[in-house]
């Protein structure tokens, strides 16, 4: 991604909260450094997405959220501007549909649709969720589990095959 | 695919065949797309990049939509091997600078490439030379089509195509075309450009190098939005304003010549003259050169040169190409002269 000052690779990726409006900033290591020197000297706070002490409270209640399939936290979507899997657009809508709108002055899609699966399925959430817990057990080396959570994730990608065929109009329960 | 043959070839969107091939260079159109039951890359372990990646591997191999495909394992290759690709734009620079298993596969000519395991599971590229956009559409429409069929994309009816940053969410469209512009530089009404094309939302960046001033007098055109609108809709905004930019690079041009044939005619020959005779030369300097020189030929003030050569030369003198035409790394002041030793040989082979 491209610093949205300059066309340099972006480093820094924030989402400030600005009069209730989330907007995602992305930086360069150079504009970077103006950004936050600017922000912090304009606010003396030190922090520069806060705009005072209840937008504090809130956002730091949200920076909690976190998504129950792959885990990530809104937080970690804010630093690093990148989301964690299709789910995310789900558990964050309230906080993505306003960035949407910043970015694309839209927030409806106007254009193709796959033929096969107008929808990212449960199923397919469930895929996600399980391949986080197996990444979680191998980390805490429950390899009993690992295993466990692997034949489920057999068994549910054979299910995802038979429920999608190439007709199909819709696959969510 | 060869990789050490590549410095040899050029891609066939450098062949100036395409429509209006004297001022656009190459049209690109780009689609983000990510498997429904994956994370994403950047939250995907390596085990899970690793299925990914073998997965999205052997539906490549399938010839989606007819076209044959060179699968490369990226994180198998050299950094030099990868910078290759990169100035080649068959992959990106996060894709050669990422980490965890990743791939491209690239058709022959190298007018499709897509990309595994980047920012999204699938960057899927098609580049036309020329002004082509819709011969562009209609080939990577039926790629996506044909790895769809097999594949569930992540998708909702409300959002579109999701993606890993929601700047691509939606259609995951990227229309661009590269503009060859050294008249409305020369004569700076590219800043009127530039303000046209800002205030209907389109980006424009130089092709190499950073800030306004591109170097070899390129610029890229591209979307920024990509919800709520149709990818028809996205080709057309770009498709409306290029015939006239280009025109407007045509006027200028027909002005610097009708107003001083001689001075240009001069500057172009000089700047022919140095490729052909130089002993070291940077790369900016030679993107310059080749600018002057590119000009030239299509003003017919140059007619012994071809445009094809002038335009594999802007790739081939790059830092990563020259260090593997010479099968060694090389540093930045052996590499000018390398540069100007390849350079002169492949002008005056030409005689
Ligand atoms: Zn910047
Ligand atoms: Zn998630």
């Amino acid at each position: 991604m491209k610093c949205g000052r300059c066309s340099k690779p972006a480093v820094l990726h924030i989402t400030e909260l600005r009069q209730g409006e989330v907007q995602a900033i992305h930086l360069c290591e150079g504009c970077a450094k103006d950004y936050l020197s600017h922000s912090q000297a304009s606010k003396g706070d030190g922090n520069p997405l806060l705009e005072n002490e209840t937008e504090e409270a809130s956002l730091e209640e949200l920076d909690q959220k976190t998504c129950p399939n792959c885990g990530i936290a809104f937080k970690e979507f804010r630093s690093q501007g990148r989301l964690g899997c299709p789910h995310d657009y789900v558990v964050f809508e309230e906080e993505i549909l306003p960035l949407l709108e910043n970015i694309h002055g839209d927030t409806t899609h106007l254009g193709k649709v796959p033929v096969r699966s107008p929808q990212a399925s449960q199923l397919q959430f469930q895929l996600i969720k399980l391949r986080n817990e197996l990444r979680l057990c191998i980390e805490e080396e429950r390899y009993e589990d690992a295993a466990r959570v692997r034949d489920s994730i057999r068994e549910m990608e054979e299910m995802e095959h038979q429920t999608a065929p190439p007709t199909q109009a819709d696959d969510t329960p | 695919m060869d990789l050490e043959s590549l410095t040899r070839t050029s891609g066939e969107w450098l062949k100036a065949t395409g429509p209006d091939s004297d001022i656009v260079m190459s049209s690109r159109i780009r689609l983000a797309r990510n498997l429904a039951q994956f994370p994403f890359p950047s939250r995907a372990d390596d085990s899970v990049r690793a299925e990914v990646d073998e997965l999205l591997k052997t539906q490549l191999a399938k010839h989606p939509a007819g076209r044959k495909l060179n699968y490369i394992v990226v994180s198998g290759l050299e950094l030099l091997d990868r910078q290759m690709l990169v100035e080649r734009q068959l992959i990106s620079r996060e894709h050669s600078e990422s980490h965890g298993q990743r791939g491209v596969g690239i058709s022959d000519e190298e007018n499709v490439s897509i990309m595994v395991n980047e920012e999204d599971h699938l960057r899927i590229q098609v580049l036309r030379s020329g002004f082509a956009l819709d011969d562009c559409w209609q080939e990577i429409n039926a790629i996506d089509d044909a790895i769809e069929a097999d594949r569930t994309y992540a998708f909702s009816d409300r959002l579109g195509y999701l993606t890993a940053c929601p700047t691509n969410c939606g259609t995951g469209i990227r229309v661009s075309v590269l503009m060859h512009l050294p008249g409305l530089v020369h004569t700076k009404e590219i800043t009127k450009v530039f303000q046209a094309l800002q205030k209907i939302n389109l980006a424009v960046r130089g092709l190499y190098g950073e800030g306004s001033q591109a170097m070899g007098d390129f610029y890229q055109i591209s979307n920024q939005v990509t919800l709520g609108k149709s990818e028809e809709q996205l080709i057309r905004t770009i498709k409306d304003v290029v015939p006239n930019i280009v025109s407007y690079e045509r006027r200028v041009r027909q002005e610097l010549v009708s107003k001083n044939r001689r001075g240009l005619h001069d500057q172009v020959s000089r700047a022919y003259g140095i490729l052909k005779t130089a002993r070291t030369i940077s790369s900016e300097e030679t993107m310059d050169l080749l600018s002057s020189v590119r000009l030239g030929i299509n003003l017919g003030l140059i007619d012994d040169m071809e445009i094809p050569l002038i335009n594999e030369l802007f790739v081939h003198t790059q830092p990563a190409h020259l260090q593997k035409i010479r099968h060694e790394k090389l540093e930045t002041v052996d590499r000018n002269v390398a540069r100007a030793d390849y350079i002169r040989q492949r002008l005056n082979e030409r005689r």
